[in-house]
């Protein structure tokens, strides 16, 4: 833009980038929705690591004559079905569905990553026999396949990260591999490759940070969805398997015949599901603009 | 566009096989002393194992057993459930129209309410009714199903007592099951029992629907904007032609080829969230089935239902795919 005669100069630009991800962070930070996740989940996470001080009474300690009282003074959420405190239970059910959720999430980006890392390095008949395997895993839809695996491994919660976990992970191969077949012929690769990088190298320094980006968004916006499918996984009976284990799906479980009587033993557990998962995914949202500047219109 | 058709089946038929191979190991691999012991129990005769090893030939070396189980599968064979004796095809053709209406009612919901909404966003961009559509689209995908089934239970059915809790029909009625679509059997047997059939219908449709309600109203969204950015909208402006006739010629016709990408994918999604919402609402369809059947240890039905689901998810992304090749001829040429 040309300066109009008698301005005095055009302002430069003093916003010096500090690297990806600082702008990033920053750009994040701006975001209000993206905040708003932020503070859902710290309340979650806060809330699992403090769950034994803050928690007024064992999740275990249960009298079974208290069973299903209302909120009160004493119980804050009211008593379940054995007269555990709903508060408590609720509080250590944030540990489970936290832990297991995000570990199943990790667990699936691994998992992910290394197949989609080799089929999009190796290329040719590697990556079709990978991408076949992929499909497979992909024609099972959504949470059946995690409860195929559960219903074979058994209960308990490292059965459901890796149910879970499987059931993500050729999410996050496609993905990477869609990236890094498209960062293949772009110039600083063939740049790289010119210079005789060896291909290791090439994937490793040149390609996969590039293709993280999509990546971390998927991942945080998984997290919600693992959320929701480990406490359907509880639900439908499949959780941890041990009832002295507070996990939400579970409590949701034994609650719904006492819908008339108990609206509060599902409002409670459902509404910490509810908020966890809208937290990941005001998070991966936010991430996936903060990270996108391109998206931004 | 018959080649790409003969394409996309030949590609769905190694996965499929795939497929097969691994379900087949999932019931001989069962973890904890074999299948006979897994269906049967810890407690199990050794008789009563020998006669289930003998009956499913689990005796068999391992690739007899996968040659034996796919050529029944080829014959329509999916094998029968322990439990109650009856072939899985009998149990599924009775189920089945349960789970079919179930999806159609939460496509009607999803697919009747998102792209209005969408629509309604996509006019306002960041404005306040923007902003509440995209709340109810968050809070849609934010919500299991099961919480969202009981909470509208809680208040349509408990409280008001506007709608019924669960099944598909009132069995008081006693209407006779001959297609075993709960809606057309009661339009068959009269008396407007069919208002019953659909009041039964609502609430689990809005659970199951509310996954694709939230997605399909996004992209609606994002595909209207999108196109209504291009040059020849901006064209058709300028040319005089009004509100309507541009948004219905020139934006809704190229922003519907995502939609309908999308719409074809939550069949997927809705599948699967049929297994939650049926055990809610004890809906009699192929969900429930899925969940009673590994509770009662049941696994080649289990391993049947599996099989099934990907089949016809697969069916459904093929028809989709085709769908939009014939919607789409940039695809169709490619």
């Amino acid at each position: 833009m040309a300066a109009l005669p008698g301005s005095v100069a055009v302002v430069p630009t003093r916003r010096i980038s500090r690297g990806l991800w600082h702008d990033a962070a920053r750009r994040l930070l701006r975001n209000g929705p993206a905040i708003v996740g932020i503070v859902f989940i710290a309340f979650f996470v806060i809330a699992a690591i403090l769950a034994p001080i803050i928690a007024p009474y064992s999740p275990t300690a249960c009298t079974l004559s208290d069973g299903i009282h209302g909120p009160s003074p004493a119980h804050i959420m009211g008593t379940d079905l054995q007269g555990c405190d709903e508060y408590s239970r609720v509080l250590y059910g944030a540990r489970i569905s936290l832990t297991v959720g995000i570990t199943a999430v990790f667990f699936g980006l691994v998992g992910g990553v290394l197949v989609g890392a080799i089929a999009g390095g190796a290329g040719g008949i590697v990556d079709g026999v990978l991408m076949r395997i992929i499909d497979v895993l992909l024609a099972v839809p959504g949470i059946l396949l995690a409860i195929g695996i559960v219903a074979w491994l058994g209960h308990g919660e490292i059965q459901i990260v890796l149910a879970v976990g499987v059931s993500y992970a050729p999410i996050f191969a496609r993905l990477l591999r869609g990236s890094l077949l498209a960062l293949r012929e772009s110039d600083y690769v063939i740049a790289a490759r010119s210079m005789g990088a060896s291909p290791v190298r090439i994937l490793l320094r040149h390609m996969l940070p590039n293709a993280l980006t999509p990546l971390i968004v998927q991942a945080t916006l998984a997290a919600a969805t693992a959320i929701i499918d480990v406490a359907g996984l509880g639900f439908l009976g499949l959780g941890p398997g041990d009832p002295r284990v507070a996990e939400w799906g579970e409590m949701l479980t034994d609650s719904a015949r006492f819908l008339q009587n108990a609206p509060y033993l599902i409002l409670f557990p459902g509404a910490a599901i509810v908020i966890s998962a809208i937290g990941f995914n005001l998070l991966g949202d936010g991430l996936r603009e903060a990270l996108d500047p391109r998206l931004k219109r | 566009m018959l080649r790409f058709i003969v394409r996309r089946v030949l590609g769905a038929i190694p996965v499929l096989f795939g497929l097969s191979v691994i379900l087949f190991l999932f019931l001989r691999l069962l973890p904890g002393g074999g299948p006979a012991v897994a269906i049967l129990g810890q407690h199990a005769t050794p008789q009563l194992i020998a006669q289930i090893n003998e009956t499913q030939g689990f005796d068999h070396p391992l690739y007899v057993q996968y040659l034996d189980y796919l050529g029944r599968l080829f014959r329509g064979d999916f094998g029968a459930s322990v439990i109650d004796g009856r072939t899985v095809a009998e149990s599924f053709a009775i189920r089945f129209p349960a789970t079919v209406e179930l999806t159609i009612g939460a496509l009607i919901f999803a697919v009747g309410l998102g792209i209005p909404l969408g629509r309604l966003a996509a006019r306002h961009p960041n404005s306040w009714i923007d902003g509440v559509v995209t709340a109810i689209s968050l809070f849609g995908i934010s919500i299991p199903v099961f919480v969202l089934g009981y909470t509208l239970t809680f208040f349509f059915a408990v409280q008001l007592h506007w709608l019924p809790a669960f099944g598909q029909i009132d069995p008081r009625l006693n209407v006779p099951p001959v297609t075993h679509f709960a809606i057309i059997d009661a339009l068959l047997a009269g008396n407007w029992y069919v208002v019953d059939a659909v009041a039964h219908l609502i609430l689990p449709s809005i659970a199951l629907g509310s996954i694709p309600l939230a997605v399909i109203t996004r992209i609606t969204r994002a595909s209207v904007i999108d196109v209504s950015n291009e040059d020849y909208v901006r064209t058709a402006r300028a040319k005089g032609l009004t509100d309507r006739r541009v948004n219905s010629r020139h934006i809704m016709r190229n922003a519907w080829l995502p939609v309908t990408t999308v719409i074809g994918l939550q069949v997927g999604a809705l599948l699967a969230g049929a297994v939650l919402t049926e055990t809610v609402f004890t809906w009699n369809g192929v969900g429930s089935w899925v969940v009673t059947s590994i509770q009662n240890h049941d696994y080649i039905v289990v391993q049947s239902l599996i099989l099934i689901f990907a089949t016809i998810f697969l069916t459904v992304n093929l028809i989709v795919d085709v769908g939009y090749a014939f919607l789409n001829p940039r695809i169709r040429y490619s």
